[in-house]
């Protein structure tokens, strides 16, 4: 990692977008100043030797946990629906996915 | 307040042992602590929701089942304050954020049944960080919680409504999650025990995901044995979680019963002491004499990877939580802003629903798994962590528990670090190395500094070692020093410590 570089407001543009985040610019200035502070705080670890150290993604040794394939009831259908934004016909509707922009 | 009742701030087992045995109403019990939020709340803001009919009704059922000669459980009867991060069903479940305002689950946390089997009455949903992405509890969209040993200070975060519940007897015990430190340092702040359970020992089923693989359900309480009591009946087994430990948790409340600590050999964490306030330092250093005094060996000890837990979380922490705060897109549930088509409607929801704190965390995640970073910075993070877990591992070699401050400081002013994320950060920094490994620790209020405010002295102990953590922090709770009740708090405060 080269340690001159620094956060910029196009990086925090950049990654706003891969995170869904609609900001506005006066958002994307702070960010990009605070995101920096944080990631120059962490360059403490990534300077690190950890050469031959394996990750830990989590605390337990997790394993596939089965169980048998048997029916058994789930959430009430209705009752998940009645929180959605939008339904129709007993599912989920959303504004148009594919197509021309408007 | 002169109503005499100091029936409000009796302990969790006492109301328990008298409901139970038919000497004292549930529904009296009730009463009195919903008065008592109906004074205090206002200023101190602990609760979003107070289920007032639902635990009237809940605690004459279980009046119904004493009069019936059955026993309604262990909890008979106790109010309990659930972190509002912790799904109930039909009841709003907001996690403090906008995105999530007007939700009602549609069922329960495991926790929550297993409250409400063990006959316990929940009298509210308990303010938080958003999405318990916070250390002050400032972080709500629905406005702060106050300290009830000064309301111009923080409780401390980010399960600060819970803290203040319990500090303030509006609820005898309570549930919080921890994270990074978010039941052990407000409990810190508030004067009350926290505890963090072993990773996988309490079911996460219900609990809105923040970091799947640090996020912990521990309680909240006035002493050790009734924090060790709440944390046996949540504890266990749960199919519905995939984390969870498919053994038996540790029984906790025999351990808190008093086996002393002769003969335990206690470490004090050097990095835990040295960079501290000279008034926690104190507080450390005198519960260390207290152990040893009780019979303990106490020496100290230097475990300097410990440094590295607090930039490695603030990375892995957040990207965990990018990706589990991508499930808010508004199509399912919560907040929906209309737009043209799903991706702006997806952006406009995310930008008008989630908080400062919130964003900042996606953005810091989202950009530590990004393409051409993950290396230096996630993968890092998570050798990092490999080397914290060794460097434990180590210490445990040589001891049986670990002690330190819970946090660097007493409660902060309202507004003191609001600006500055990074020395918000820095308040976790004691906590945040047991949830990297997945251990156990808890905070026992030992003392107050010169201002009065309460200060925390954390017990850690090595995965599954909650047994041998309880007796540490029972003799450290024998041995503190009498800490004066909140300035805010119900009538009775002060009665029995």
């Amino acid at each position: 990692m080269d340690d001159a570089r620094r956060l910029t407001r196009e990086d925090a543009a950049y990654v706003a977008r891969l995170a869904r985040l609609e900001l506005t610019e006066e958002e994307l200035d702070t960010y990009a100043d605070q995101l920096a502070a944080v990631l120059e705080h962490a360059a403490q670890v990534a300077a690190l030797d950890t050469g031959g150290v394996v990750p830990t993604a989590h605390p337990l040794p997790l394993e596939n946990v089965l169980r048998p394939d048997e029916p058994r009831p789930s959430l009430d259908r209705d009752e998940v629906l009645a929180a959605a934004p939008a339904v129709e016909d007993r599912r989920f509707r959303v504004p148009r996915v594919l197509g021309e922009s408007p | 307040m002169t109503t005499g009742a100091a029936g409000a701030w009796a302990g969790a087992s006492a109301i328990a042992t008298e409901v139970r045995s038919g000497g004292r109403s549930a529904a009296s019990v009730v009463e009195e602590h919903l008065a008592a939020i109906a004074v205090l709340d206002g200023e101190l803001h602990a609760f979003l929701t107070v289920l007032a009919d639902q635990a009237r009704a809940d605690a004459a059922a279980v009046d119904a089942a004493v009069a019936a000669g059955e026993d309604p459980g262990p909890l008979a009867g106790v109010p309990v304050a659930l972190k509002d991060n912790l799904c109930t069903r039909g009841v709003p479940t907001t996690c403090s954020s906008r995105i999530l305002e007007h939700w009602r689950p549609p069922y329960d946390a495991t926790v929550v049944g297993r409250l409400r089997a063990a006959g316990a009455v929940v009298v509210g949903k308990t303010n938080l960080d958003e999405f318990a992405m916070g250390s002050s509890t400032e972080n709500s969209a629905f406005g702060p919680t106050r300290n009830p040993y000064d309301l111009a200070r923080v409780p401390g975060g980010s399960s600060g409504g819970s803290a203040v519940a319990v500090a303030a007897g509006l609820a005898a015990l309570a549930l919080g999650s921890d994270t990074g430190g978010s039941i052990r340092q407000p409990a810190s702040f508030c004067g009350v025990v926290g505890m963090k359970p072993t990773y996988g020992t309490v079911s996460r089923y219900g609990l809105v995901a923040f970091a799947s693989s640090l996020d912990q359900i521990g309680p909240f309480a006035r002493s050790v044995a009734d924090a060790a009591l709440l944390h046996d009946v949540v504890a266990g087994h749960d199919p519905m979680d995939s984390t969870s430990l498919d053994r038996p948790a540790p029984a906790t409340a025999a351990a808190a019963a008093g086996e002393g600590v002769e003969g335990l050999r206690i470490g004090l964490l050097a990095e835990f002491v040295e960079d501290v306030d000279p008034s926690v330092a104190g507080a450390v250093r005198a519960g260390a004499e207290a152990l040893a005094a009780a019979g303990a060996s106490v020496e100290e000890v230097s475990v300097p990877q410990l440094h590295f837990g607090l930039p490695a979380y603030y990375l892995i922490a957040p990207a965990e939580a990018s990706s589990n705060l991508a499930r808010y897109d508004g199509v399912r549930y919560g907040l929906r802003v209309d737009a043209p088509d799903v991706e702006a409607m997806n952006r406009a929801t995310r930008e008008a629903g989630f908080g400062p704190e919130v964003k900042r965390r996606i953005m810091l995640g989202t950009y530590a798994l990004s393409a051409g970073y993950y290396d230096a910075y996630y993968g890092q993070a998570q050798k990092v962590r490999t080397l914290i877990i060794a460097a434990f591992d180590d210490a445990y070699r040589r001891f049986d528990a670990l002690i330190g401050a819970t946090a660097p400081s007493t409660a902060f002013p309202i507004g003191a670090k609001v600006d500055d994320p990074l020395q918000m950060y820095l308040s976790d920094v004691c906590t945040i190395p047991s949830n990297l490994a997945g251990h156990p620790a808890m905070s026992v209020p030992f003392g107050a500094d010169a201002g009065g405010l309460p200060i925390g002295v954390q017990v850690l102990a090595p995965a599954l070692g909650e047994a041998t953590m309880l007796r540490v922090a029972g003799a450290l709770e024998v041995a503190a020093p009498a800490l004066a009740a909140p300035a805010l708090a119900a009538p009775g405060a002060g009665a029995t410590r």
